[in-house]
């Protein structure tokens, strides 16, 4: 399995709030969750890509995370002005819990 | 230079035509159009026109609910995005079996980057069910969805406005067969999105034909330009000298754009941009044994061009590969971020640097 950069993401989980409904480990496409004792633990972190799958599906909001796409045209389109670049409109909401992008890329 | 979200969205206004519907199910709430599974030759060849990003083709499906089989009030409730090929890749997956579809309006965009952008999404899934009148046509009250729409979908929600559970279906649409059969259980390689060298040499054709435009441009810009200068005549410098830095920037945008999808996990470095810059250097390095070989090299001229070679190809292609971040299946938005804080200026200088010699190489020295 290929691998991007360490220790980058901005992923974070709240245990004490996981209800162990498993939903993380079933929409997370790059095996970041897992299921232990009745609480979902992140046994791969720097897997995660950040499209914000799992804090979306999580009921009591024990996932937060900044999703996106991971473009750099996008975000390069984004800096210039342009529209119509590429992919990145952060889905309402997904970038919940406090934490906001600081970059703002073009939307399609 | 692309996300790989396949043609620009579009909205409204008239669908294509529907070779695929076959005829209508009579059902409770009225005819549902029926589909085939089988894909026909083109179907094909729209999916092929679509990856090599030919024409300005209408690439989506009228949103709605469809038949395929004959369904009835046990079938699976299947849904996907109006992009065609998702379409095709769900009613292909699921030939020689009943199952109600239901496609959400994504623009044309497929479900993975519409599911990002938020259309494949909560809002769209509730008043799809709610318009197409599903809560009367089956009795359970479920919902299939790709996994790979769930950045877009919450199942609580949907639960709650809709009263429909969600249940994320694999990631491929080939899996669902099996996944309906094991009843509702995943494998693990169901549930992971892989980026095999097959998935990728797909992107090749958009990635190349979407930075090969402008590559030819510059190569026939600098080749024009090797003309003047030096000794000799105008069209001798063109071909001795314009040839190489033109054949350069070719090289670069050849590495950028096959050579790390093609070979990127074998690429050293995990930022593309470094990976792009490799490739680069080697497909460099090829051509100025090429020149070495043919020139004095000896002389502070054929050195000066032979060191802006070797910055020519690999910027380009670190840019290139920096770009293809978008296209992959793995790459964060906070590692692209940081991986550009460092590219980005480092491409500037040594595209500056790359031009400073090679203009030294032909007028200076």
């Amino acid at each position: 399995m290929m691998r991007y950069l360490e220790d980058v993401v901005t992923l974070a989980h709240e245990p004490s709030l996981c209800n162990g409904c498993r939903l993380c480990t079933e929409v997370c496409p790059h095996g970041v969750w897992e299921v232990q004792g009745r609480v979902a633990r992140m046994v791969d972190r720097d897997a995660c890509m950040e499209c914000g799958a799992c804090a979306r599906n999580c009921e009591p909001e024990a996932i937060t995370v900044r999703a996106g796409v991971g473009c750099a045209a996008a975000l390069i389109a984004g800096s210039l002005g342009l529209e119509n670049a590429c992919c990145y409109q952060p889905p309402e909401g997904a970038t919940a819990e406090g934490e906001t992008s600081s970059v703002d890329p073009a939307p399609c | 230079m692309t996300c790989d979200c396949g043609p620009p969205p579009r909205k409204g206004g008239n669908y294509p035509e529907q070779p695929y519907v076959i005829g209508e199910a009579d059902t409770l709430v009225g005819p549902v159009p029926r589909v085939r599974a089988e894909l026909t030759g083109a179907d094909r060849r729209g999916t092929w026109k679509a990856r090599w990003g030919i024409g300005r083709m209408d690439y989506r499906v009228r949103p709605g609910l469809y038949a395929l089989g004959e369904p009835d009030r046990d079938a699976p409730v299947l849904v996907s995005a109006n992009y065609k090929m998702s379409f095709d890749a769900l009613r292909a997956s699921m030939a020689g079996r009943d199952a109600w579809l239901l496609v959400l309006d994504t623009d044309g965009i497929n479900v993975w980057c519409a599911a990002g952008k938020g259309t494949f999404g909560t809002d769209e899934l509730v008043s799809r069910i709610e318009s197409t009148g599903l809560y009367a046509l089956v009795d359970r009250k479920r919902v299939i969805v790709p996994q790979l729409g769930a950045p877009g979908i919450a199942a609580h929600e949907v639960k709650a406005r809709a009263r429909f559970a969600v249940r994320y279906g694999p990631i491929e649409a080939a899996d669902l067969p099996a996944w309906l059969d094991a009843k509702g259980k995943a494998t693990p390689t169901m549930r992971r999105k892989t980026f095999d060298v097959g998935e990728r040499a797909e992107l090749i054709g958009v990635e190349l034909i979407g930075a090969i435009g402008w590559g030819l441009v510059i190569a026939l810009v600098v080749a024009a330009l090797g003309g003047l200068g030096g000794s000799g005549g105008y069209v001798a410098n063109v071909l001795t000298h314009g040839s190489v830095a033109a054949g350069a920037v070719l090289l670069g945008v050849l590495a950028g754009t096959v050579a790390v999808p093609l070979l990127l996990p074998w690429l050293p470095g995990r930022p593309f941009a470094v990976k792009g810059a490799f490739a680069g250097l080697v497909l460099a390095g090829g051509l100025m044994a090429v020149v070495a070989a043919t020139r004095d090299t000896g002389l502070l001229t054929t050195r000066l061009e032979l060191a802006a070679v070797a910055l020519i190809s690999p910027t380009i292609a670190a840019f290139l590969g920096m770009n293809f971040t978008g296209a992959s299946t793995y790459t964060s938005l906070s590692g692209v971020i940081k991986e550009m804080r460092y590219a980005v200026p480092t491409q500037a200088i040594t595209a500056v640097l790359a031009l400073g010699l090679w203009v030294a190489s032909r007028w200076v020295a």
